[in-house]
């Protein structure tokens, strides 16, 4: 069993722990202290039966905690050792889980941790160095989001839509360390969607595959950069696209649209381009426009001008441009790559400068200078052929 | 989540609201100003937002290569008149307005008197990581 399997467990067992009466703070301590002598342990003695093993040796570890705490509060042990299982299946243990770890009493960044560790069954040094945070610093924010959803006590905790949120967030904010976010973000969403019934669920997953497919492509390997039309679709991972695709129609099919479902859609069109120029941009279109009824932002309707530009030509892509909100991150970089489309290419220059300049990161920086270069190298060649020939 | 630098100058920002040099102030003003620093740093750490804190000395040179096989030129000590960065704080936070107001705070740090100082901070952001999700 190798360390996703095993992490894959941690819901089941954290739920019994908690079902039997445990704390959810202390058990979840126990549960991760389960997981390190597991490691320590399987390699030499693999288990028969794993999902036990953690059960027996979490529980044992959250009396240790239990007592210690109690005896500290100068109070009597109030837990048995072996109270009896309810019969309560593993899918609601695990749905309650993720519903406590995105509690709305916590803060995104404070739920993001809360997930990884208490769902996902990350260490805290994994997700420190996976948010580049120093481990203390990680570590108060886990124990800070455990006393916060203890405080917050039996009320109303998270929902489908609050946990969507946060694995979303997990699988964007994909930093490079030794754990992919992206992959642990698709893992956590696929054990998500096979316990609750909820076709937005099923849309966020075919979104992350679809997108998780292409991500090879839209890099070089130094980290640059590769626009959607100079993508190498060759190394598209057709199985996950098929995948995605599969279950973004599935979900489709039950006609309770919402946002992931409709961005799934949109994915899955480029996905299904063999080439750039075979990209269905009206259909695009359409399906921004459904998107924007279900959530008109300043991003959607960015992305949508750059699809009515494709679709329509650039003038058209300007039209929709000009209904976006001006301070709006990446519209500099639109607006440039449409009026190079009109042949604009001093303005389509300047752009692409104040695009860099704005950037939010090093990679759309130096993208959007070297298309500004690239610009002002094709307008210097062309003063020099139009003084030639004068 | 998004990084932000909390930097602080040495000279080249704007005169604090309560502009006295430090070795005018107490050893107890001074003291209690150092607290108040460490402690800031260590509630940080404790909201889980704090990410580093370093101080810099203010001796420095400008230097720039000359070519191969020669050494590198130094220009310098700074002149008087240059920015002078003298330290910074990084921390981890939800949002820009948490940024500013914890800015906000450490700016007040204790000065003369036990008074704020209320001396101007930079706040930058940190260039993020590029998102996963692009269509």
């Amino acid at each position: 069993m190798d360390e996703v399997e095993l992490r894959a467990l941690v819901p089941q067992v954290l739920g019994v722990l908690v079902r039997r009466g445990a704390d959810f703070a202390t058990a979840e301590d126990a549960v991760q202290q389960a997981l390190i002598r597991a490691t320590a342990s399987w390699a030499q003695t693999p288990p028969a039966d794993p999902k036990g093993w953690l059960i027996t040796v979490a529980w044992r570890a959250f009396i240790d905690l239990a007592r210690s705490d109690a005896s500290r509060r100068d109070r009597e042990d109030e837990f048995g050792s072996t109270p009896p299982l309810g019969a309560v299946p593993d899918a609601d243990d695990t749905l309650r889980l993720y519903f406590l770890c995105s509690h709305p009493a916590l803060s995104p960044s404070s739920a993001v941790a809360l997930t990884l560790r208490a769902v996902g069954g990350l260490t805290t040094t994994q997700i420190a160095q996976a948010y580049l945070v120093p481990e203390p610093t990680m570590a108060q924010r886990i124990s800070r989001a455990k006393r916060a959803v203890a405080d917050a006590g039996v009320g109303p905790s998270g929902d489908a839509r609050t946990v969507m949120r946060v694995l979303y967030l997990v699988f964007n904010e994909g930093h490079s360390g030794e754990i992919d976010l992206a992959a642990e973000a698709i893992r956590l969403t696929r054990q998500l969607a096979s316990v609750i019934d909820e076709p937005e669920v099923d849309g966020l997953l075919a979104l992350m595959l679809l997108h998780h497919a292409r991500r090879r492509s839209r890099t070089n390997s130094d980290g640059s950069i590769v626009p959607l039309a100079e993508q190498d679709r060759d190394v598209w991972d057709t199985e996950l696209i098929a995948e995605g695709v599969a279950i973004v129609q599935q979900a489709l099919r039950r006609d309770r649209l919402g946002e992931y479902q409709a961005q799934a859609a949109i994915a899955a069109l480029h996905a299904d381009a063999h080439r750039f120029d075979e990209t269905d941009w009206p259909q695009i279109v359409e399906w921004y426009d459904e998107l924007l009824a279900i959530t008109d932002t300043p991003v959607v309707r960015l992305n949508r001008a750059v699809a009515v530009g494709e679709a329509r030509g650039a003038d058209a892509g300007l039209a929709a441009l000009a209904e976006v909100d001006e301070t709006v991150p990446r519209r500099d970089a639109v607006a440039a790559y449409l009026h190079e489309k009109r042949g604009q290419l001093e303005l389509a220059s300047r752009l692409y400068v104040d695009a860099a300049r704005n950037a939010p990161n090093m990679a759309e920086r130096n993208h959007h200078t070297h298309q500004a270069a690239r610009l002002n190298e094709v307008l210097r060649a062309k003063a020099v052929d139009d003084a030639a020939g004068e | 989540m998004a990084k932000y630098l909390l930097l602080k100058h040495y000279r080249g920002a704007p005169a604090p609201l309560h502009n006295v040099p430090m070795d005018q102030w107490t050893t107890d003003e001074f003291d209690t100003h150092v607290r108040f620093m460490r402690d800031f740093a260590k509630k940080l750490e404790d909201t889980g937002e704090f990410v580093d804190a370093q101080a810099l000395s203010p001796d420095g040179v400008w230097v720039r290569g000359d070519g191969e096989g020669k050494p590198p030129v130094t220009d310098g000590p700074f002149a008087e008149t240059k920015d002078l960065a003298a330290g910074w704080m990084v921390i981890d936070v939800d949002s820009y307005d948490r940024a500013i107001e914890l800015a906000g705070e450490l700016s007040a740090a204790p000065g003369a008197g036990g008074k704020p100082i209320y001396e101007w901070l930079e706040v930058r952001p940190f260039m993020e990581a590029p998102p996963a999700f692009t269509d």
